[in-house]
C-alpha cells in the first residue's frame, strides 16, 4: 500500500478474492488515501484501469486475486499491450510452498501473460515488493507504455519486512527513449522540405509523448495536411484547418486516396496498423515514408521507412521543425475537397439528416458532440458504434477518444467508460456502445450503482451484431449467421440498477432525449433504436488497395 | 524469400523466466529453433543465449528487435556464418570391441581430431568439435562400426567483430546511470 502511494496511486481497480485478502486487508486502513473501485468482474478492473489511464496519462492500477481473477483480467492486459496503455495489475497468489502443486486458484500467470506484458514477475517474499512496484511502475510508464502483472504469493503479503521505497529511475537493459540519431532528423527535414504533396498521419505517440503542440508547429511551419489514426484521435483538433480526418478501412475517402497519391508520408507516433494500410503492396508505394516513433520494433515492421526517426516526438519533432522552411500546399490541401465533398454527398449527408424513418448511428454522435460543444470525451466500444464514433464525434481536446483500437475488445467500452468518468470527473464522459458489446459486460452497471459515476450510456440498438451483420451483407451473400439478437428491455435493467434511462426511435425525440440526459452529471442510459440494418461507409473492403474505397 | 541458417545471440539479466520470453518470440512466428545454448556469459551477470533458426534476412532481423523490446534483453544481434567462428561438440559412444578390431576408427579419430574421452571393456566414447555437417561426417563414418550413442550440443559461436558490441553498450548504460543518480 505504501508502495502504490509512494508511486502517487490515487485509485485502484479490483476484485478481493483469497489470495489477495492480506493485501485487501491492509487497504482497509488506506481507505482515505486509496480510493478502491469494487468492479463486478475483473475483466471490468482492468478496462477500467485502461479508460482511467487514457484520459489522465497515469498509470492505471488492477487489484485482483489468483486462478480465475487472474485470467479473467487476460482481455484486458492484452488490450492495454496493444494500444501501448499504462497499467499495473497486482495478482495474488497462492503461498509459495504450494506453487506448482496445482493448489486451490492456483495458475501460473506469469507464464501466461509473458506475451502480453512489457514485464511479468512473481514476487516470492515480501522484501522483494517495494523494489518490484517502483520497477512495474517505471516499466509501464517509460518509454512506449504498456502493462505489466505483478503476480504476488500470499507470504509474501503477510510477512513482516522493513519499508524502504526507492522509486526506479534506471534498468540498465532497457532503454526506453532512443537517442535521437541526428543525420536522420536532417535527412527528415530535407525530404519534406523539398516535398509538393506531404501527407502527415499522427497516431497515439503524439498523446502519450505530450507533443501535441510541437507536432502542430510542425505541420503549421510546413502546411501539411494530416490525418490521424483511430488511436491518435483528439491529438488534433477536429477544426484545425490542416486536419483532415481518419484514413484505413472505413476511414476518409480523401484521406485514403492522398496516402497513395503524396509525394512524403509522415507517420508520427504510429505504427501503420493494417486497418490503416490495408495491403502492403499497394500501400502509399509512390511516397518517401517517414517514420517517427519510439519503438524500434515498430520500425520498418509494416511499411519500410526510407528515414525512420527513432525517439520520442516530443523531443524529435521539435528537432526537425526547426530546420524546416516555412512552406505553403495551398494547391495540394485543397485536392482533398473534391473528395470530401463527394463523401458528404453520398455518405454523409445521408446519414447525418436521414430522409428515411429510422435514425441513423451517425445522426446520434454528431448530435451529441454538437450538443456537447465537441468538449466530451467519448468513449466506444467495438464495432459500428466505433466506427460511427470515430467518424461523427469531433475534437477539442486531447485524450479525450477512448477506444479499443488493437485488440478490438467488445465489451471494453461500459467498463472504460467508468474508468475514464473517475479519471476525469469534471469532464462529461459518452459512451457510445451497440447491443453486442454491452451485453458482454453489462454487469458494470452495478459499479456506476455502487459509485454513482456519471457515465452517459449511448445504446446504439439495432439488435444486431451490425458489423459483422454489415460483412455478411457485403461479403457472405447475405448469409447471417448468428448475427440476431434478441434483446431485454435495457431501460428496465439500467432501472433495476437505479439509473436513469430512456429509449427512443424517432428522429424527433433525439434532441429533447440529448438534453434529458445532459441535465445533470448522473449516469444514465440513453438507449436508441436505430436503423437495424445501418451500414457503416466509407469502406475498404479487407484486401483491397487502401485507395480502392466503396461509399456504398 | 531467402532462407538462411541465422545464428542469434542474446544477451540478458539473470532473472527467472527469461527463456520463456525468448522461445515464444519464435514460436509466434512458428520459426523452428534447431539449436539453443544458454549459459553464463563473459561478463559477470550477463547470460547469453545462441539460438540458430533458418528463416530470412526480414523476419530475423524483426524477431531480433522484439527480443531486444523485452525488458530483461540486454541487447539481441543476428549472424550468418561467414561473420561468426561456432563451433559444436558431439559425444559417440561405440563398441571398443570394434575399436580394437579395426584401425579404421583410430585413423577417423585423428582425421577428425577428434579423441577417446573413456574407454572401457564394453564401450568407448569419443568426442569431436567441429560443425554440423563435419560431426554428422564422422557419424557415418563411425556408423560404419556401429554408434550404440550419439548426442550433439547446440552452437555456440565468437563474432569475427574487433567491436565489442555488448561492452560498449554497458559502458554507455554505466555512463547513463551516473547521469540518472
Amino acid at each position: 500500500m505504501r508502495s502504490f502511494i509512494a508511486e502517487g496511486v490515487d485509485t485502484i481497480f479490483g476484485y478481493p478474492g483469497g489470495a489477495i485478502m492480506p493485501v485487501y486487508d491492509a487497504l482497509y486502513d488506506f481507505r482515505d488515501h486509496l480510493r478502491h473501485i469494487l468492479v463486478r468482474h475483473e475483466q471490468g478492473a482492468a478496462h477500467a484501469a485502461e479508460g482511467y489511464a487514457r484520459v489522465t496519462g497515469k498509470t492505471g492500477v488492477v487489484l485482483v486475486t489468483s486462478g480465475p481473477a487472474a485470467t479473467n483480467i487476460i482481455t484486458g492486459v492484452t488490450d492495454a499491450m496493444l494500444d501501448s496503455t499504462p497499467m499495473v495489475v497486482v495478482t495474488g497468489q497462492v503461498v509459495a510452498s504450494l506453487l506448482a502443486t496445482d493448489a486451490f486458484q492456483e495458475t501460473d500467470i506469469v507464464s501466461i501473460t509473458q506475451p502480453i506484458t512489457k514485464w511479468s514477475y512473481q514476487i516470492r517474499s515480501a522484501s522483494e515488493i517495494a523494489w518490484a512496484i517502483a520497477r512495474a511502475f517505471y516499466i509501464a510508464r517509460e518509454g512506449r507504455p504498456g502493462p505489466v502483472v505483478l503476480d504476488l504469493t500470499k507470504n509474501a503479503q503477510t510477512e513482516l519486512v522493513d519499508f524502504h521505497y526507492k522509486p526506479c529511475h534506471f534498468i540498465r537493459s532497457y532503454v526506453p527513449i532512443p537517442k535521437p540519431d541526428m543525420s536522420n532528423i536532417e535527412e527528415a527535414a530535407k525530404i519534406i522540405n523539398q516535398s509538393v504533396r506531404p501527407f502527415a498521419i499522427v497516431g497515439q505517440g503524439v498523446i502519450l509523448g505530450h507533443a501535441e503542440n510541437e507536432v502542430l508547429a510542425m505541420l503549421e511551419k510546413a502546411q501539411i495536411p494530416v490525418a490521424s489514426t483511430l488511436l491518435g484521435l483528439s491529438a488534433v483538433p477536429s477544426k484545425h484547418p490542416l486536419y483532415k480526418g481518419m484514413p484505413g478501412m472505413h476511414g476518409k475517402y480523401s484521406c485514403n486516396v492522398k496516402m497513395n497519391e503524396c509525394d512524403v508520408l509522415i507517420g508520427i507516433g504510429m505504427r501503420f496498423d493494417d486497418r490503416i494500410t490495408s495491403t502492403l503492396n499497394s500501400f502509399a508505394k509512390q511516397a518517401k515514408v517517414i517514420h517517427f516513433d519510439i519503438d524500434q520494433a515498430e520500425m520498418h515492421k509494416n511499411v519500410k521507412a526510407d528515414v525512420p526517426v527513432l525517439g520520442n516526438v516530443k523531443e524529435t519533432i521539435p528537432l526537425v521543425t526547426a530546420l524546416l522552411s516555412p512552406n505553403r500546399h495551398d494547391e495540394w490541401i485543397k485536392s482533398f475537397d473534391s473528395y470530401d465533398d463527394t463523401e458528404y454527398d453520398e455518405v454523409i449527408k445521408e446519414e447525418l439528416n436521414p430522409t428515411s424513418k429510422d435514425i441513423k448511428m451517425g445522426e446520434v454522435v454528431h448530435r451529441i458532440s454538437e450538443k456537447t460543444n465537441h468538449d466530451a470525451i467519448f468513449v466506444t466500444d467495438v464495432g459500428q458504434n466505433q466506427m460511427m464514433g470515430a467518424r461523427y464525434s469531433q475534437f477539442t481536446k486531447s485524450r479525450s477518444f477512448v477506444t479499443s483500437g488493437g485488440l478490438g475488445t467488445m465489451g471494453f467500452g461500459l467498463p472504460a467508460a467508468v474508468g475514464a468518468k473517475i479519471g476525469k470527473p469534471d469532464r462529461t464522459v459518452c459512451l457510445f456502445v451497440g447491443d453486442g458489446g454491452f451485453q458482454m459486460t453489462i454487469q458494470e452497471l452495478g459499479t456506476i450503482m455502487q459509485e454513482n459515476i456519471g457515465v452517459k450510456i449511448v445504446l446504439l440498438n439495432n439488435n444486431f451484431l451490425g458489423m459483422v451483420r454489415q460483412w455478411q451483407e457485403m461479403f457472405f451473400d447475405e448469409r447471417y449467421s448468428f448475427t440476431t439478437l434478441h434483446n431485454p428491455d435495457f431501460v428496465k435493467i439500467a432501472a433495476a440498477y437505479g439509473i436513469k434511462g430512456k429509449r427512443i426511435k424517432e428522429h424527433h425525440e433525439l434532441d429533447a432525449a440529448i438534453e434529458e440526459m445532459f441535465q445533470d452529471d448522473a449516469p444514465y442510459l440513453l438507449e436508441v433504436q436505430i436503423e437495424p440494418k445501418g451500414m457503416v461507409f466509407p469502406m475498404v473492403p479487407a484486401g483491397a488497395p487502401i485507395s480502392d474505397v466503396r461509399l456504398k | 524469400m531467402e532462407q538462411t541458417l541465422y545464428t542469434v545471440i542474446v544477451f540478458s539479466e539473470n532473472r527467472p523466466g527469461l527463456l520463456n520470453q525468448v522461445s515464444i518470440i519464435f514460436n509466434r512466428r512458428r520459426l523452428n529453433i534447431e539449436s539453443l545454448t544458454v549459459s553464463a556469459s563473459s561478463i559477470e551477470g550477463v547470460h547469453k543465449f545462441t539460438i540458430t533458426a533458418t528463416t530470412d534476412e526480414e523476419t530475423i532481423s524483426k524477431v531480433v528487435k522484439e527480443l531486444e523490446k523485452r525488458v530483461d534483453v540486454l541487447k539481441a544481434y543476428y549472424y550468418v556464418d561467414s561473420e561468426i567462428i561456432y563451433q559444436e561438440i558431439a559425444l559417440y559412444k561405440v563398441d571398443t570391441e570394434a575399436v580394437l578390431n579395426s584401425d579404421v576408427i583410430e585413423e577417423l579419430v585423428r582425421k577428425y581430431n577428434a579423441r577417446f574421452l573413456e574407454i572401457t571393456r564394453s564401450f568407448s566414447v569419443i568426442e569431436m568439435a567441429g560443425h554440423t555437417d563435419e560431426i554428422l561426417e564422422f557419424y557415418n563414418a563411425l556408423n560404419e562400426f556401429g554408434v550404440m550413442q550419439f548426442v550433439r550440443s547446440g552452437r555456440i559461436a565468437i563474432t569475427k567483430s574487433t567491436k565489442e558490441l555488448l561492452s560498449d553498450f554497458l559502458d554507455q548504460r554505466n555512463a547513463d546511470k551516473l547521469l540518472k543518480d
